[in-house]
């Protein structure tokens, strides 16, 4: 369709030839630019809140900023990173973020991957059982963890008082190392299994049935079927809630800053389930170290380069088998 | 199809799900009306006690869950009405109109969601401080009003809800690019509109980082900041904690109860297409 045989459709109801060269004109217009004034917006806005802060972090990487005078910077040049590479508390927080993140993100994943077999069944009230194991995405980190830290109490919480009556001890869950990550992981398995389940099961309603019935000709048990004919078809969208998952877990910040009770951001009284993007916020907002907190979240991205550069080379292993 | 059907067993596990997903819910309204003292004491209760509405009111009062409520319906509905806005018009321009650099900017939109938030969020802060922003509700708005997520998923639907021919008639008949928008792309639109909608201001209701970092004074503070207040320990009854909990939680399941099946199936629908 041209524009001009729009235009002499146009019943010249106004009379006049002037008229309807201007608005013919103006329809020319409008189907030329209003593409770009639709996707406006979008650049726009993160031009200013996206991409220059995130040019700007790497330039205020490099300064000594204090969060009492943000506009204030003095050129330190590499020396916020040199002193994060001599900085033991954020090689601590660097692995807590892995043992959490994998206590969190395998159990979870696996997880979802049999819940959503499950849910694949033909089932009666399915809306219902979809709903409400996708309910915890609902609920926001503050408010879980205040109920989790409270379950996770030595003295009176409930998850010890179930221990204790099958005959386990008590368990310090916010003193001991293990045991508090263990309890943190538990709060992001708690929020995003659900919301993982969906996505799986989704991807597996994608899959052929005549994939299923030419492997139960075969004689595959269900299991046979799971293994080979289901978890080989989700490969790609496993690989994704890895990544998503992965993503997620180097940006822990909320359940570990609110687990830590009364005490701030150093994320356990000896430091045990601080994370990166906790240490992040405990340099920039508590000890007010803008110019640290920076560079910290440089070695942040680096570190996810380096993760989404292994994954690559496995997965293109993987894909050449 | 090939569906098996569930047998007793499936249900029993789905049960056990159902039960682990939901019990922490139920147990925050439960320790919500109980008392401090009841709360330290062995075994936990199990039931509901009769300190609900004193509860309620202490944290409604002492953690100012009224404005923190308010602020936060006032973030959570800027931003998923401005996020379903424009995301339909880019999407629409996306699927529909042909235009110089149309996939060049859309692999850009795409990129845009490999951008850590950590990354930006010092020299935001500073730029938010240097306007002033700082404790004020544009402060966690305006940087949250786009999202790539949202124009990737209307770009998505729109490609097969939005027949070229519809579009295309419009213009002949010499309707303006905003008249075809708005009699045929919106209404085209609206199933996708309304998930995206949904899926964004349960996003932005739960949004923690920046609103801890941008409204440190909590001059005004949104949900999860006042009860950030509250878990410091500013008030040390665990069971107004526990019923600020549920104030913070409340709205957001309504939601859910009334919109679940739509929420489940716009995840389910952009995990597919993703």
């Amino acid at each position: 369709m041209s524009p001009s045989a729009a235009g002499s459709r146009q019943p010249a109801a106004e009379g006049g030839g002037r008229g309807q060269v201007w608005r013919s004109r103006r329809y020319r217009w409008d189907l030329r630019w209003s593409p770009y004034a639709f996707v406006a917006p979008f650049f726009l806005f993160f031009a200013a809140f996206g991409l220059f802060p995130l040019l700007y972090t790497g330039w205020a990487a490099l300064h000594q900023v204090e969060l009492t005078d943000p506009s204030a910077m003095t050129w330190v040049g590499l020396k916020n990173f040199t002193r994060l590479w001599e900085d033991e508390f954020f090689w601590n927080a660097l692995r807590n973020t892995v043992t959490i993140g994998l206590l969190s993100t395998v159990p979870q994943l696996a997880v979802a991957l049999g819940l959503a077999h499950v849910l694949n069944y033909r089932l009666r009230g399915s809306a219902f059982f979809r709903v409400a194991v996708l309910t915890p995405y609902a609920t926001s980190v503050a408010a879980a963890t205040l109920v989790f830290v409270l379950l996770f109490g030595r003295d009176y919480g409930m998850v010890n008082w179930a221990l204790s009556a099958v005959g386990f001890d008590a368990v310090d869950w916010q003193n001991g190392t293990f045991a508090s990550q263990l309890a943190v992981s538990t709060i992001v398995i708690w929020r995003w299994t659900g919301y993982n389940a969906l996505i799986y099961l989704a991807a597996m309603q994608a899959v052929p049935g005549e994939l299923y019935e030419s492997a139960a000709l075969d004689g595959a048990s269900r299991w046979q079927q799971f293994r080979h004919v289901t978890v080989p078809a989700l490969r790609p969208t496993i690989f994704f809630t890895c990544v998503v998952s992965t993503i997620g877990a180097t940006q822990l910040f909320g359940e570990p800053l609110l687990f830590n009770g009364g005490a701030g951001a150093t994320g356990g009284s000896d430091h045990q389930f601080q994370t990166l993007g906790l240490y992040l916020y405990e340099q920039g907002w508590v000890n007010l170290h803008l110019g640290r907190a920076s560079a910290i979240a440089w070695a942040m991205f680096l570190i996810l380069l380096l993760i989404a550069g292994a994954a690559r080379l496995l997965r293109g292993r993987g894909d050449a088998r | 199809m090939r569906s098996l059907r569930a047998g007793k067993l499936t249900y029993v596990v789905l049960a056990l799900f159902t039960a682990g997903s939901l019990f922490p819910l139920v147990w925050t309204a439960i320790a919500a009306s109980r008392t401090n003292t009841r709360l330290a004491q062995t075994p936990p209760p199990f039931w509901f006690g009769g300190n609900l509405g004193r509860n309620l009111q202490m944290a409604w009062t002492d953690a100012n869950m009224g404005t923190a409520l308010l602020n936060t319906v006032i973030v959570a509905g800027t931003v998923a009405a401005g996020t379903v806005a424009f995301s339909t018009l880019a999407g629409f321009a996306f699927a529909t109109l042909r235009f110089r650099g149309r996939r060049l900017l859309m692999s850009l939109v795409v990129g845009t969601m490999l951008i850590p938030p950590q990354l930006s969020v010092v020299p935001l802060y500073m730029l938010i401080a240097q306007l002033s922003w700082t404790d004020r509700l544009q402060a966690v708005i305006l940087p949250t009003l786009v999202s790539a997520f949202g124009v990737f998923f209307m770009r998505q639907y729109l490609a097969q809800a939005l027949p070229v021919e519809l579009v295309e008639a419009a213009r002949t008949d010499g309707a303006s690019s905003l008249r075809v928008v708005w009699h045929v792309v919106f209404p085209a639109a609206r199933p996708a509109m309304a998930v995206l909608g949904m899926l964004t201001f349960v996003m932005a209701w739960n949004d923690f980082f920046w609103p801890i970092v941008a409204l440190t004074q909590s001059g005004s503070p949104t949900v999860q900041v006042a009860l950030t207040g509250l878990g410091r320990g500013y008030i040390p009854d665990q069971s107004v904690i526990m019923a600020g909990a549920l104030l913070g939680t409340l709205p957001l399941l309504l939601v859910f109860l009334v919109f679940g099946r739509q929420i489940v199936g716009g995840i389910m629908q952009g995990a597919v297409k993703g």
